[in-house]
């Protein structure tokens, strides 16, 4: 019921897809985590964690293997429960919240008894809605990214990366204040993750959309982020925040860039020392 | 040559079926059984033909369809709402599980006697019997599939603000469609099983297993072997049935 009634107020208030460029940062932290403590059995995750995200950043969350890194964004989206803490979205809790989340596992996250179109107006459902202005979102947003797939398709009957695109519209079209996306891109092709990371890129810069994004690889963390944010393990600290000033739209030539260069050097100096202390 | 070996290809089936009506016939022409017994293909295809178009068969084979598809159909109304609540919770199906699956093993023809006297010697109690014993294979098959149904279909329902409701009729409902499926194609063999037996011993007037049994009180062999054959057509006929509707209804399955 509350999600419901949530979900409806927030749809009040949603403003159209704004077309320009991200506005500079606002100041104040989109989503702040106070006090997060998660343990599973014996091991402890997180132990009085602090973090802040500011808003219309994309922020990358990367760290060695078991840290945490898609249990924190799966507490943070409500995806598994704290043991302590408190995580407030611009002060709102998450229900107040508008916000959408993209599976690594897109063939097990959409719905294959919708054709394509039905699955992105799925989550249109919960806000108030009428049939006309439900349609009329999905054209806006497929007409935003210029997507040209065949919607009427099932999603079995595309490709790998056509379905991961299909999750990301169908979290997009609620018009998400934070978007969470945990390593997206892993079970795709080399080829089609260089497709997506750009595609994902213009969608950042189109909406402004704040973005949390899970990956295990760091060229891709980097390439994609305002922020990199490096955890330790057991429990997870804060290792390093390191911010990436390379301009955007970012291309292949970013990645020899003398800048981008440095900035992995020091994230790699970071994780290798994360990995051998531990 | 592909062409023509792909159009032979749909032909192999037959190659059993042409198989069995030699090796019939043969033994008809050596009489390697009693020719009273074993009436030739010809007399029981006669037979079929006969009884089929404008004979008692026809009738009888009729009330088979109509008590097997009344089964399943109030089997199925009951089964897949109840199996899909119930799979929707692990804790709840296994304290009904060891229940359900020692009446699913229960011989459903050892509850004739118990269901004659509830619903009397009429066509509800061969109807209600075959209902019980197909609403349970079902039952047990829609909340495995609900069990199965995959996490993280489930979790992207409720990220997107779904209630439990919502999950359950929008997501582990169509998740548990194969498996739906399967109980429903076991569920009307069973019921078909059920029904047949049923009409040969609960004072029966017509159906196809009454029809059995009488033409083998009468001796009427090519009319008993003709109402096995059509018994099995329709058993043959109603999984084809079920097969054709899971294809196009449940279309993701196996992708």
């Amino acid at each position: 019921m509350t999600v419901e009634k949530a979900a409806t107020a927030a749809a009040a208030n949603m403003a159209p897809l704004p077309s320009a460029a991200p506005a500079a940062p606002d100041a104040r932290p989109h989503i702040t985590v106070r006090g997060l403590s998660k343990r599973f059995g014996a091991t402890v995750v997180y132990d009085k964690f602090d973090l802040d995200i500011p808003r219309g950043r994309f922020v990358s969350v990367f760290g060695p293997n078991g840290c945490g890194k898609s249990t924190l964004i799966n507490i943070i989206a409500g995806l598994l429960p704290a043991d302590e803490g408190e995580i407030l979205f611009d002060g709102k809790t998450l229900r107040q919240t508008n916000f959408g989340y993209v599976f690594q596992n897109y063939r097990e996250a959409l719905f294959p008894w919708l054709r394509s179109i039905d699955n992105i107006r799925y989550p249109l459902k919960f806000f108030n809605l009428s049939k006309a202005e439900q349609r009329n979102r999905v054209d806006r947003l497929v007409e935003h990214l210029g997507v040209k797939i065949d919607l009427n398709r099932y999603p079995y009957q595309l490709s790998g990366g056509q379905q991961q695109l299909i999750s990301i519209m169908r979290s997009l079209v609620i018009e998400p204040e934070v978007l969470f996306l945990d390593e997206p891109f892993s079970a795709l092709d080399y080829e089609m993750t260089l497709f997506m990371r750009d595609q994902l890129q213009a969608v950042f810069l189109e909406t402004g959309t704040t973005m949390v994004f899970v990956s295990h690889d760091l060229e891709e963390a980097i390439y994609l982020a305002d922020d990199v944010l490096l955890l330790s393990r057991g429990p997870a600290r804060i290792a390093d925040y390191v911010t990436v000033r390379n301009p955007r739209p970012r291309t292949a030539e970013t990645l020899s860039d003398s800048d981008f260069v440095q900035v992995k050097a020091h994230c790699l100096d970071v994780f290798q020392r994360l990995v051998r202390g531990s | 040559m592909n062409a023509i070996r792909r159009r032979l290809g749909h032909l192999t089936p037959l190659i059993g079926v042409i198989g069995l009506l030699i090796v019939w016939q043969i033994a008809v022409w050596f009489e390697v059984v009693d020719p009273v017994l074993l009436p030739s293909p010809a007399d029981t295809f006669i037979a079929v033909w006969n009884g089929m178009t404008g004979g008692r068969l026809w009738i009888d084979f009729l009330r088979t369809v109509e008590r097997t598809s009344l089964s399943i159909a109030y089997a199925a109304a009951i089964a897949i709402p109840l199996g899909t609540l119930l799979g929707s919770s692990t804790a709840v199906y296994r304290s009904v599980e060891f229940v359900v699956d020692f009446f699913r093993s229960t011989p459903a023809s050892a509850l004739f006697p118990l269901f004659l006297v509830i619903f009397g010697v009429g066509d509800n109690t061969k109807i209600m019997v075959a209902a019980f014993g197909a609403s349970l294979v079902i039952l047990f098959n829609v909340a495995y599939g609900v069990m199965n149904a995959r996490k993280t279909r489930l979790l992207a329902a409720k990220v997107m603000g779904a209630s439990k409701m919502r999950v359950l009729t929008d997501v582990m409902l169509f998740e548990s469609m194969p498996q739906t499926f399967i109980g429903l194609r076991n569920g009307v063999s069973l019921a078909l099983v059920i029904v047949i037996v049923a009409e040969m011993f609960i004072g029966s007037v017509d159906g196809l297993g009454y029809s059995v049994l009488d033409s083998q009180m009468l001796f009427e062999m090519p009319d008993m072997y003709a109402a096995i054959f059509v018994a099995g057509a329709l058993g043959y006929g109603f999984n084809l049935l079920f097969l054709v509707i899971e294809k196009r209804f449940v279309h993701w399955s196996g992708h």
